[in-house]
């Protein structure tokens, strides 16, 4: 079996990558080039409003010189997660650029766009026949939730690319995917193990961050065969090593010895890293272990309202002293002087307190000479966010707690104006199992001849 | 003999794994020190729990993971990513009580 070789240039598209680096990789002849885009990490706003976490001009750069190199070397090019978090809204505008490129230089391919979102109607549907089904904390999905829902997708596996690649599709940019899927689905259609190519794909999708020093904007590559595969990364300042390679498996992933995915779970536990030279690892005996019925993840979000915030602090000790009870105090002021007919949240966030670990905090003392405060108000529309946000800053710089010396004011603001709209904001509101006996069926697709009747 | 997590580690991370779960990632030094840990079942999921101060039954998994010298520890996120409340959206700051936690060996 011939060596089955992948580039993979950067992280996620839009964090770049040195085209030195990628050059590297070119010259290595790859059979492939795949790039994931995708990530729950920055949270529920980006799916949830179909805005991309990512950044149109640098997504651009980056899909130009993959897009360049897999023409003239004649290659597929498959990008999983289209602008972040794979909604149509966001592969619509990962299509534009690609379109948009193409136009500028001349390229031509068989493009073939794959859905990942889904109709509220369908899926109502699938949790009526009992699809659906409950995945680790996150809670059991209703109807209500995904009527309610702006966006929800499925991660996509490795059939639907594998079925674009049947009907000729050079470039093919994916709806939410499975990271390691866009990697391995090409290897496996060619009859590459399943189990190592997915494992290679778990590695490569992070680009060099398994190397030492780790990056996730730097190329690395992989190589399949038979019962091995291996990792090198491209840029001469890193190296991999089978701690750095063993270590990343660890990322991110609640255990690192099983991985579950679409169809069924990467099993680790007897996996052997060694090391192939200096800065190369080999690795061999991953497994995968199918599911009876085949699932795919499924991810949705909600509006959750408006916001507005107030970042203010505060320097005296006595008003630091007593914070909690200031504060606690405070939300029932701004109840009694909002008189609000409309719901709403308000919270304040403490920094030099427990800012960043909130209920998980164990430190419960202010060592601190100054803390930061931000007031979080949440309401159904913008105009109420920003009522209550108002009330209840007017209400703290003014409030007058036991003790008080300084009369002119308890609050230092940084900027004016003090209150920032930050607009509407969105929560996750499914994340649950979808079963399906043909995944595929599940993600729709699409061709288009691009740049061919250009004149 | 008494130790200090951060003196035997070289990296102490936190991080999502999903929405939903936190993920708590200690990668020791040397072989010897990590296997001395194992044995001795210093890291458990009532650690965890006393540290974070969280009933055990939100340790979902502690696994030893000798290929890199790493314990893995996983709690079910206090707040989901993103909600009302919530201090850290990409949970990569949350390892702090295991920087300092002390053990006897």
């Amino acid at each position: 079996m011939k060596e089955f070789r992948v580039l993979s240039p950067t992280g996620i598209v839009g964090y770049g990558f040195p085209e030195e680096s990628f050059l590297r990789g070119v010259a290595q002849n790859p059979d492939l080039i795949a790039c994931d885009a995708g990530s729950t990490d920055p949270g529920p706003y980006y799916l949830g409003s179909g805005i991309p976490f990512t950044n149109a001009t640098a997504v651009k750069r980056d899909m130009a010189i993959m897009l360049r190199a897999a023409c003239q070397l004649n290659i597929p090019l498959v990008i999983g997660s289209a602008g972040g978090s794979g909604a149509d809204v966001h592969l619509a505008r990962e299509v534009d650029i690609v379109r948009q490129i193409a136009r500028e230089e001349g390229l031509s391919f068989k493009l073939a766009v794959i859905s990942a979102e889904f109709d509220k109607d369908v899926l109502v549907e699938q949790l009526k026949a009992g699809n659906i089904e409950k995945l680790g904390p996150a809670p059991v999905v209703t109807e209500e939730d995904i009527r309610v829902s702006t966006h929800i997708v499925a991660q996509m596996g490795i059939e639907p690319i594998m079925k674009a690649l049947d009907d000729g599709a050079q470039v093919i940019i994916c709806g939410r995917c499975y990271d390691p899927a866009a990697f391995a689905a090409p290897a496996i259609r060619l009859g590459y193990d399943k189990a190592l190519s997915l494992h290679m794909g778990k590695i490569l999708e992070c680009a060099a961050i398994c190397a030492t020093p780790g990056s996730g904007s730097d190329c690395i590559m992989g190589y399949l065969n038979e019962d091995h595969f291996c990792v090198e990364p491209l840029a001469p300042e890193r190296k991999c090593t089978p701690t750095s390679v063993s270590a990343h498996t660890l990322y991110e992933k609640s255990n690192p010895y099983i991985l579950p995915g679409p169809g069924g779970h990467l099993d680790l536990s007897d996996c052997v890293f060694t090391a192939e030279s200096d800065r190369r690892v080999r690795v061999s005996g991953s497994k995968f272990v199918p599911e009876a019925v085949p699932s795919v993840k499924l991810e949705g979000c909600r509006q959750a309202g408006c916001r507005t915030i107030s970042i203010c602090g505060n320097r005296d000790p006595i008003f630091i002293g007593q914070v909690d009870n200031i504060l606690e105090n405070l939300k029932k002021r701004t109840a009694e002087n909002l008189s609000a007919d409309f719901d709403y949240e308000l919270d304040f966030i403490v920094y030099g307190k427990n800012g960043v670990m909130g209920a998980l905090e164990p430190s419960g003392q202010i060592t601190s000479h100054e803390i930061g405060i931000v007031i979080d108000a949440v309401a159904d529309t913008q105009e109420h966010a920003s009522a209550v946000c108002s009330v209840a800053r007017s209400t703290l710089l003014h409030y007058g707690y036991p003790g008080r010396i300084a009369t002119a004011g308890n609050l230092a603001f940084p900027f004016s104006p003090s209150d920032i709209k930050v607009g509407p904001i969105y929560v996750f509101s499914v994340y649950a199992l979808l079963r399906s006996q043909d995944p595929a069926s599940l993600f729709a697709r699409t061709y288009e001849l691009v740049g061919r009747d250009t004149p | 003999m008494k130790y200090v997590l951060k003196d035997i580690a070289n990296v102490i991370r936190s991080k999502n794994a999903g929405p939903y779960e936190l993920t708590l990632d200690v990668l020791l030094r040397d072989d010897e020190m990590f296997t001395k840990l194992q044995q001795a079942d210093i890291i458990n999921k009532n650690t965890i729990a006393r540290l974070y101060r969280i009933p055990a039954e939100d340790v979902l998994s502690i696994v030893y993971f000798p290929n890199a010298r790493a314990i893995k520890a996983t709690i079910v996120r206090p707040l989901p990513s993103g909600a009302m409340g919530e201090r850290d959206v990409y949970g990569a700051q949350q390892h702090a009580p295991l920087v300092n936690f002390e053990f006897e060996l």
